[in-house]
């Protein structure tokens, strides 16, 4: 099989978020940049099929500034076989719309049986990409996924998502299809040290516009069918209360707080 | 900071910095309270590639160079410094191995280390020889086709789990007189005596190895008689820097848990870091850090580049574990009355911190090297 996976680099998640003093977004300086967690799961997804099924590749493919490789490179050294990055300065401000379109047009040549990410990235937590590459590629779609189960013959897909009141609901998808990975689908492994160490040796390839044969306005801050006004952080709220003592003591306590200071109850 | 590392150190940092937060840090205040090895833990850090960091591939290992090394102790020790001792002593084992062992020799002895499938021990001291190794008097006889080995060894870390250990005996008399044996965990007449109950790294294996004639063949002896001394030289070195890291780890820790405890508590009104007392302190542990941090990636890059480094190693084995027992100090003061509980991870700190001026060469030895080769230099 055929596997690409949709990556996103996104700030870590102990990142202390900082906004610009212009409010036009955050401020990325000294922020540690990691895999995004949900395409972990996505990843780790792909290599486990690929283990699987003998002659199996994995391919990353992410849309980001150029040190987005880094964050490729992890999945090349967890396993996957190659690397795609779509890199031009024109994409600056691209939305979801725009990077679902950048990123269909990359994929469309590669013709992969199964396209696997995450169900969001947890940046901008917007969970439309993949839908939208869904769209611009006419794939099913299958999202939010805690559960995958791949047929024999690699043409149809099993996923399992869990709906309100814990119940669940099984989709059965052709393939090709986009499956997003939702937590609990696996845990991912880690990058061993020789996986690093080989990491660098394996194809990868940058691709800008020009070479995927579209123009600015179609996938950058113009082709954009969002425009962000501002960022702001909420407000800072107010340190909590711990309330020492044995459960009964301190219940008793919460209590009388929640009727004489907080005059709720 | 800088320091320039290449992009694969810098993976392999952050791969052990996520390994250490998820996997390391959430059991190791249990761990030091019951005082359990951490098998299943050791188990994966193998699987990872952490226990032959430095072996070539050809040889079980990961054939990474010391930096790495080292950015990955730091991030362990960060964690858990008992998981990280262990972990620097069985990579250190196989350092001799890997400079001294025949081709035979590492494929047989040396890549079920450096792969993680056992774990290997390094025994040279004794009750009467730590600084001093001149004065080992465990004794190897030579008797037909192999070895009796006959002595005691002491504080010998990862001892009772190790498949694989390297004993120093002495075939002669003086310097010369000394032999470096790889010793396998069942060998007749190799013994796991007592435990040892340490005052910090609860979690790492510390006893006395008992050799009551044990046979060991010849095929298992590093190098010539005699080239014992010469066999593990280069690996007491290589420790220093694995104890440097240890210690930067800690230092790492130290700050990590002095301001988050700074920003949360408050006193007079304010938080603890809004006082100009609570400030100086974390402004010299931060300062101490960024330098132990510095001082041991530079002795790592030196080994690394095939320089000499003995000097180096000892100034920042100095540096960071006499930085370390003061910033422990600073951040468990910080924390006052609470420091002193076990209820914050500061306590657990300050007893593992403590070791770090005395093993792998105490600090009045680190200075004797400094001094000598200081005096040689200039």
């Amino acid at each position: 099989m055929k596997i690409g996976v949709l990556m996103k680099q996104v700030p870590d998640t102990e990142t202390k978020i900082r906004i610009k003093d212009d409010a036009s977004g955050i401020v990325v300086d000294g922020i540690k940049w990691v895999m995004n967690p949900y395409d972990e799961y996505a990843v780790e997804e792909a290599l486990r099929i690929k283990e699987k099924k003998a002659g199996s590749t994995v391919t990353i493919i992410s849309m980001g500034p150029k040190r987005s490789v880094e964050t490729i490179r992890t999945g090349l050294a967890m396993g996957a076989d190659s690397g795609i990055l779509i890199d031009d300065p024109a994409l600056e401000g691209a939305d979801c719309y725009a990077t679902a379109k950048a990123l269909a047009k990359v994929m469309e040549p590669e013709n992969f049986d199964l396209i696997l990410c995450g169900k969001q990235a947890i940046d901008d937590d917007s969970a439309q990409v993949p839908q939208m590459v869904a769209e611009f590629l006419g794939m099913p779609q299958a999202m939010v996924i805690d559960k995958l189960v791949v047929s024999d013959d690699g043409k149809k897909a099993t996923c399992y998502r869990r709906i309100e009141g814990g119940a669940k609901e099984v989709l059965e998808v052709d393939l090709p299809a986009i499956v997003a990975a939702e937590k609990g689908l696996n845990e991912p492994r880690y990058a061993s040290l020789p996986g690093i160490m080989k990491a660098k040796s394996k194809p990868f390839k940058e691709i800008n516009l020009g070479a995927l044969g579209l123009k600015a306005e179609e996938v950058g801050a113009k082709g954009a069918k969002l425009k962000v006004k501002k960022y702001f952080l909420p407000a800072e709220k107010a340190p909590g209360k711990i309330i020492p003592g044995e459960p009964e003591d301190a219940a008793r306590a919460l209590v009388k707080m929640l009727r004489e200071e907080a005059k709720v109850v | 900071m800088y320091f320039p590392i290449s992009e694969e150190e810098k993976m392999i940092q952050m791969m052990v910095a996520q390994f250490a937060d998820r996997e390391v840090a959430p059991g190791a205040a249990a761990r030091d309270e019951s005082g359990e090895f951490p098998r299943e833990l050791v188990a994966k850090m193998a699987q990872l590639g952490l226990c032959g960091m430095m072996v070539p591939p050809a040889y079980g290992g990961s054939g990474v160079g010391a930096v790495a090394y080292a950015l990955a102790v730091m991030e362990v020790s960060r964690a858990c410094a008992s998981t990280a001792v262990t972990m620097c002593v069985t990579n250190l084992s196989c350092e001799p191995l890997l400079a001294f062992g025949t081709e035979e020799q590492k494929k047989r002895l040396l890549a079920p280390v450096a792969s993680g499938k056992i774990l290997g021990a390094f025994a040279l001291t004794e009750p009467e020889a730590g600084s001093n190794l001149t004065e080992i008097s465990c004794r190897a006889e030579k008797k037909g086709g192999r070895y009796l080995l006959r002595g005691t060894k002491v504080f010998i870390t990862n001892g009772a789990y190790a498949g694989l250990t390297l004993v120093l005996a002495r075939t002669g008399e003086g310097n010369r007189g000394l032999t470096a044996f790889a010793v396998e965990k069942g060998l007749p007449g190799f013994k796991v005596g007592r435990e040892i109950h340490k005052m910090g790294l609860r979690a790492s294996n510390t006893v006395e190895i008992l050799l009551e004639d044990c046979e060991v063949p010849e095929a298992n002896r590093l190098g010539g008689e005699g080239e014992g001394l010469r066999a593990v030289t280069n690996a007491l070195y290589s420790g220093r820097i694995g104890i440097a890291a240890q210690a930067t780890g800690l230092l790492q820790a130290c700050l990590d848990e002095a301001t988050k405890y700074a920003r949360e508590r408050r006193q007079f009104k304010r938080p603890l870091s809004g006082h100009q007392a609570i400030q100086w302190m974390i402004a010299e542990i931060a300062t101490g850090l960024e330098s132990a941090r510095l001082l041991t990636l530079s002795a790592a890059a030196l080994k690394q580049r095939g320089e000499p480094f003995a000097r180096e190693a000892s100034m920042a084995k100095l540096f960071a574990s006499e930085t370390l027992i003061r910033s422990a100090y600073q951040a468990l003061q910080i924390h006052g009355g609470y420091g002193y509980t076990r209820e914050f991870p500061i306590e657990r700190i300050y007893r593992d911190a403590r070791v770090t001026t005395i093993y792998e060469g105490t600090s009045e030895v680190q200075k004797m090297v400094i001094a000598r080769e200081t005096l040689r230099e200039t």
